[in-house]
């Protein structure tokens, strides 16, 4: 289990390494577009100069990676181009809103799914044709539209739940939960649907294998059966489970346009537009962080359910 | 071995239909592809059928109802929607197509070499598939549009490349298990080069799940595209479905029906990629099927009434003893709703104390008895007629509850391969103390000391090291010995052995045998052995059931057999055993009766 566990986080320090600094060298590499991009088009290359010299970008590219590294690791961020606002502190509160939509999307839709993957597996019928349905629904909805319709229909025209804006828990529980309802329902479609489609795919490959039959030879009630195989189906499950995630953090920047919500996403498309090279660095940085730790939780959860991975 | 028995062919399996002649028949795979022919027409034809030019505003037209001259309404600026919504779909497939193209130029080749070659290529490649698919593809894309600026299409080459892995996967995985198939060996051995090789060989077998996969990847960039218009990326003066949404958003308050009409081209297109993708899925594993995993017998030969008598002289047919332990009654088994029957009236007893082997080769029907005991028949299994009882008590058609009381407890199984039938997941002792608990009552405590005496009485060394231990972690013997110590848990009265030993080593199958004929005296077992081995048979059986095709054509006692056996099959059988003194004996019966 030491073993497997110590791999696998190797594993995810070397994308924690690569892919921030991958980034950091194709951005900060062109950043004199940046320069431009910030002062416009009718900038004089004089202007563009004084800029990029002001930003520091002037300077050889390893020196500024060397520079951004050793701010780094005293856990500066540096500071936005353009309201000079420390990016670590910026995007504190806006990581706790995209992780309050992201995570509670992923625990419902995770629920559902298994509910449903199973419940298809086990029954078949009308269940398991009501989940492909779904399956192919919650796969060609663009969740951006989903998002629109939402709150065009339930918030704007029902008026049941807010159309914009967060509310952090410790303001007010009951419009925390209001504020977060539809971007948690339109990230979940399509997630509930994918995983569910998984899970009922394990649990049909486990159902076929040898040991469920021997089990049920033995005499176990059905729950006892469908606890072993729910057992044996979860690690593959779980896989996707963990991709999901990767795709629900992408979805988040719409839902959180869409809801302007001030989250991660929102900080991103913004920076983006703008230019603001910092800030889109530390949403990267900040990322990447998050889905290696989410990896790694998933898969410890996997070691523990199924001794057999430990090997591998 | 004068003596040839002809068997019948099986039935010609049914003419395979291609690939694309399955999708053609499949009722969703020809809506989907019509689907998709029409909004592929309809781009095409963009100019002809759009009402006006998308980039037209006229300040009449602004948030135009529904009218002849707009079908679908205007938008803010007065522009028509159904000319924005035609020629929007041009933007779309174009770029939907550009990050389809992008991740299979590098997917594709990169996954053949890696599959093929494996090695350093393949790890190499395998880590940066993993990379690229660290990130929200999201992200990567806003932080690259401060690198490369804010075009569409340079976003749509980006996503591309980080789909690539997606394809790269499919192909490699795909790849690799056609590298380790012998017809490869045979094409490297005749001296085929790799790249005629790969041409010839992988390619073809990566074509159609590239072709689904391609559809699925289809859909996800119309969407993802849609999307990276609606925040902003691309001209939005330029019609397509993302920017009209963007407009639609924009406008929410007066206008949200011009949300529907591009959200609904998006779903349409994407669900008819989906559909065709399914179609297409289900086609390619019904032309690659394997074979079934469960066997089938051929239906009787023509001519045969199925309630004629088997030629043999099999006892038993009539009344069952009183004393009969399992009584089975005129079995038959069917598959796929009746229509396959592959047990055809099957009659047998066991008695009280009675090991009877039930014999014949693979595909008899000789397993569908077993499992017809227990009611564990594979999926698409039933019992059509007959009756099988119980010390009396009939089993077939009662409920799950009482059968679970029989099962386990009244009723041991072992099955044929030790390691399949451990659950991997849980240590040795818990999957068998469960047992104990569920139909015996005891404690946790009290279960796991039964087991550690059941362990040592199978004759495993270190009952305390295997309680604690995973199926893989123990040896296939150990594993047998541990799936005979579940089938006993609970003192049976009948024991179901399926193929006991013919997953073993030789020499670990006669302890087997020795452990199973020492538990059967000792608790006065009655054993229903079911084997192809007349070896085995000889070793353990008092009487011996010889089945083919779903019928049993010999029932005599042991020794009987051996000695004079009377259907051709039975001598068939005894003929092809090569070695151990029965072989001997019945090939010297089967010859000295040849020659009379």
């Amino acid at each position: 289990m030491l073993a497997f566990l110590a791999k696998r986080t190797g594993a995810g320090l070397s994308v924690l390494l690569v892919v921030p600094s991958l980034t950091f060298l194709l951005m900060y590499g062109n950043a004199a577009n940046a320069a431009r991009q910030i002062l416009g088009e009718n900038a004089t290359p004089e202007q563009i100069a004084a800029k990029s010299a002001a930003l520091g970008v002037d300077r050889p590219l390893f020196v500024q990676f060397i520079d951004y590294v050793g701010q780094l690791s005293v856990g500066d961020l540096g500071r936005s181009w353009f309201t000079a606002e420390p990016v670590g502190s910026l995007l504190t509160s806006r990581a706790t809103v995209t992780l309050t939509v992201v995570i509670g999307s992923i625990l419902v839709s995770t629920l559902l799914a298994f509910a449903l993957g199973v419940t298809a597996a086990l029954r078949r019928g009308a269940v398991d044709i009501a989940l492909q349905v779904l399956a192919i629904v919650g796969f060609a909805v663009p969740g951006f539209w989903l998002a629109l319709l939402l709150v065009s229909g339930l918030a704007l025209q029902l008026r049941l739940f807010p159309a914009t804006g967060f509310v952090p828990f410790t303001a007010s529980p009951g419009q925390w939960l209001a504020s977060i309802t539809l971007p948690v329902v339109a990230l979940m479609v399509g997630a509930v649907a994918g995983v569910a489609q998984q899970v009922r795919g394990a649990v049909i490959d486990v159902l076929e294998q040898d040991y469920v039959r021997t089990l049920r030879a033995r005499g176990l009630p059905s729950w006892r059966v469908v606890a072993h195989v729910l057992r044996n189906a979860s690690a593959p499950a779980l896989t996707v489970v963990a991709l999901t995630f990767i795709g629900t953090l992408s979805g988040a920047v719409f839902v959180e346009r869409i809801f302007a919500l001030p989250g991660l996403g929102l900080a991103a498309t913004n920076a983006a537009v703008n230019g603001d090279v910092p800030v889109i660095m530390g949403v990267v940085l900040v990322m990447t962080a998050i889905v290696v730790l989410v990896n790694l939780v998933v898969d410890l959860a996997i070691g523990l359910l199924n001794p057999k991975v430990r090997l591998s | 071995m004068s003596q040839i028995v002809s068997i019948p062919a099986l039935p010609a399996a049914p003419a395979r239909r291609g690939v694309i002649g399955k999708v053609l028949h499949d009722p969703l795979g020809i809506i989907s592809l019509v689907v998709l022919l029409l909004i592929l027409l309809a781009t095409v034809l963009a100019p002809v059928l759009a009402p006006q030019d998308p980039g037209r505003s006229s300040l009449d037209d602004i948030f135009a109802p529904i009218s002849a001259a707009h079908p679908l309404g205007g938008d803010s600026a007065g522009r028509d929607l159904l000319s924005r919504l035609l020629y929007g779909a041009q933007v779309s497939l174009l770029g939907a197509s550009i990050a389809l193209l992008t991740s299979l130029v590098i997917g594709l080749p990169a996954g053949l070499i890696a599959g093929y070659y494996g090695r350093t290529f393949d790890s190499v490649s395998s880590w940066a598939a993993n990379l690229l698919q660290a990130l929200p593809a999201i992200i990567v894309l806003l932080a690259l549009r401060t690198v490369f600026g804010p075009s569409i299409w340079t976003s749509m080459v980006i996503f591309g490349v980080m789909l690539a892995p997606g394809a790269y996967r499919l192909v490699r995985a795909t790849a690799s298990g056609v590298r380790n198939e012998l017809y490869i060996d045979a094409a490297l051995v005749s001296g085929l080069s790799d790249t005629r090789i790969i041409a010839r060989h992988m390619l073809r077998v990566v074509r159609g799940p590239l072709i689904m996969h391609s559809a699925m990847v289809l859909a996800i960039c119309i969407n993802i595209q849609a999307g990276l218009e609606f925040l902003g990326f691309g001209d939005p003066q330029t019609a397509s479905w993302g920017s009209m949404l963007n407009e639609g958003f924009l406008n929410i308050f007066q206008a949200p029906q011009m949300l529907s009409w591009p959200g609904l081209a998006l779903f349409l297109t994407s669900a008819a990629l989906a559909l065709f993708a399914g179609s297409l899925r289900d086609a390619l594993q019904a032309g690659t099927a394997k074979p079934a995993r469960r066997r089938r017998v051929a239906a009787p030969p023509a001519g045969t009434a199925p309630d004629a008598p088997p030629s043999g002289p099999p006892a038993g047919n009539g009344e069952s003893p009183p004393d009969a332990l399992l009584s089975i009654r005129g079995l038959r088994v069917a598959y796929g709703g009746g229509s396959v029957e592959v047990v055809h009236g099957v009659s047998l007893d066991v008695a009280r104390g009675e090991v009877v082997g039930l014999v014949g080769e693979s595909g008899s029907g000789k397993t569908q008895v077993a499992l017809s005991v227990l009611g564990l028949l594979p999926t698409g299994g039933e019992v059509t007629s007959g009756a099988i009882a119980l010390a009396g008590e009939p089993l077939l058609g009662r409920p799950a509850s009482f059968l679970r009381t029989v099962r386990g407890r009244r009723i041991g199984y072992i099955p044929q391969e030790p390691m399949s039938n451990l659950d991997p997941s849980f240590r040795v002792g818990n999957q068998l103390s469960e047992v104990v608990r569920v139909h015996l009552g005891l404690s946790r405590a009290a279960a796991r000391d039964r087991v550690l005496d059941l362990l040592a009485r199978v004759g495993i060394p270190d009952p305390a090291r295997t309680y604690r231990a995973f199926p893989h972690e123990i040896s296939g013997g150990m594993a047998q010995r541990v799936l005979i110590a579940g089938a006993v848990s609970c003192d049976p009265e009948l024991l179901i052995a399926d193929e006991p030993t013919t997953a073993l080593d030789v020499t670990v199958q006669a302890d087997i045998l020795d452990l199973l004929r020492d538990l059967q005296q000792e608790k006065g077992l009655g054993v229903l052995f079911v084997t192809h081995n007349f070896g085995v048979v000889a070793d353990v059986c008092d009487r011996v059931l010889v089945m083919r095709q779903g019928e049993i054509v010999e029932d005599r006692p042991a020794q009987e057999i051996f000695d004079t056996p009377r259907h051709d099959y039975t001598r068939l059988l005894l003929g092809s055993m090569l070695d151990g003194r029965p072989a001997r004996l019945a090939r010297a019966a089967a010859t000295g009766d040849g020659r009379a």
